[in-house]
């Protein structure tokens, strides 16, 4: 038999696989800064909060990372709701992409604090620096240079993650390869399209976030 | 209007969950397999054989599993192969798992030291001696704990074979939650349902992991 491929119908609709890349993009980006900030916070907690917050934000990182992102996104779309909480498709895709990436960015930030030199606290601490100030300035930027490289990818699996987003009708670039391919029928070519376009865009923030890392979170080469 | 009790909600989702089982063990299986092909054939071949395994493995690394799963079920049914969402599932979660297998096999492989191979060589092994009585023993220690702590995540992926059909525990969640609405109950079942399965596997990673260390 032949099998004829016909890409151009679907590169057509070019402008929409736009807004979906922009969309997957733009969600990747505001997790990622958020999720970051919460994995540090949980990371403090865990490494010098008291023993009801680690247990509390121990059982926070187990839960999220024994459950798959689509169970979390569809107990905060669809679940949040019979609870009173009422939320728009796309804020649901962000607060569940947090509450994930949050969750791995725990144990990775974690484990760059664990290793710091207990000399390199004890100096600080006889510089007169207080308790946030040794671990803002002298504990955490370089945790982060340390594990910058496995954050970037859990960063990245969050975003390919997301692909699932579109299943809430968030128009992110799944959604929008779905779109076309109810349009033309040419739901082959639509999926290997979206699915260059998602590596493309693995390889454009891996380097990006490598490049961006080291200017502006802790400094240096 | 039927009335449905917690009992019957948990006990569907139950039953449903084998099929999440099965279908974990059957990605898990095959891409072991499929993943040792790969690594062998990076080891063994040339420059072309490692560049073809380490381009395979960034292509799945670095596209969503949604899409390849996709890509399985719309594919076949374009090739003219009868699409079943089982047998797309099936084959899209093998071909995965095997790329991240493969990957982490690699890394415990180059994790044992140069020397180690070349006084096998010197003992007038050939590469296939050398991989079977000196290298892949002390490899295959050294895999065990993060072979184990992948299992999560490939049962974590079939979740996703719920989007293209598969009824698995997502999708009786989904179907439950049609039928009952009560969605806030239904999805908690899950989540525990997958916390159930997978936290005990961690936990044996990460005691595997230590005793290693």
């Amino acid at each position: 038999m032949r099998v004829t491929l016909d890409f151009l119908a679907v590169l057509a609709d070019w402008p929409l696989l736009l807004k979906g890349v922009a969309w997957t993009v733009a969600l990747t980006a505001v997790s990622a800064v958020i999720g970051v900030v919460l994995g540090v916070a949980c990371a403090w907690a865990r490494s010098h909060g008291a023993p009801w917050l680690k247990l509390l934000v121990g059982a926070y990182v187990e839960l999220i990372r024994n459950t798959p992102f689509i169970v979390q996104l569809f107990f905060v779309f669809f679940g949040l709701p019979s609870a009173g909480i009422r939320l728009s498709p796309e804020l649901a895709s962000v607060i569940a992409m947090v509450v994930n990436l949050g969750a791995y960015a725990t144990e990775i930030i974690r484990a760059g604090i664990d290793v710091t030199p207990r000399g390199q606290i004890e100096a600080a601490l006889s510089l007169a620096l207080n308790r946030r100030q040794v671990f803002l300035k002298v504990v955490l930027p370089p945790a982060l240079r340390k594990v910058w490289p496995a954050l970037v990818s859990q960063i990245i699996i969050v975003m390919l993650g997301s692909a699932v987003c579109g299943q809430i009708s968030t128009p992110e670039l799944s959604y929008a390869a779905n779109l076309i391919q109810s349009r033309n029928f040419r739901a082959f070519e639509a999926f290997i399209v979206a699915t260059a376009l998602y590596l493309l865009l693995s390889l454009a923030v891996r380097r990006v976030l490598n490049w961006l890392g080291p200017r502006f979170l802790f400094g240096g080469r | 209007m039927v009335e449905f009790s917690l009992w019957d909600i948990l006990r569907n989702l139950l039953l449903a969950a084998r099929w999440t089982v099965v279908l974990s063990l059957i990605a898990f299986v095959g891409g072991g397999v499929v993943g040792l092909m790969l690594l062998l054939a990076r080891l063994r071949g040339a420059g072309v054989a490692a560049r073809v395994v380490g381009a395979y493995v960034a292509l799945f690394q670095g596209t969503p599993l949604l899409m390849q799963l996709f890509l399985a079920y719309f594919g076949m049914a374009l090739f003219g192969v009868e699409t079943s969402a089982w047998f797309a599932a099936a084959l899209a979660l093998t071909l995965y798992t095997s790329a991240y297998l493969a990957e982490i096999w690699r890394g415990c492989v180059a994790s044992i030291p140069r020397g180690q191979w070349e006084a096998a060589q010197s003992l007038a092994m050939s590469l296939g001696e050398q991989l079977r009585h000196v290298v892949l023993p002390q490899a295959t220690r050294i895999a065990i704990a993060p072979t184990v702590g992948f299992l999560v995540q490939v049962i974590k992926g079939t979740a996703l074979a719920s989007v293209i059909g598969f009824v698995e525990l997502t999708k009786a969640g989904t179907m439950i939650t049609n039928a009952t609405f009560q969605p806030f109950v239904v999805y908690s079942f899950v989540a525990l349902l997958y916390f159930a399965l997978c936290f005990p596997i961690s936990l044996y990673a990460k005691h595997l992991e230590r005793k290693l260390a």
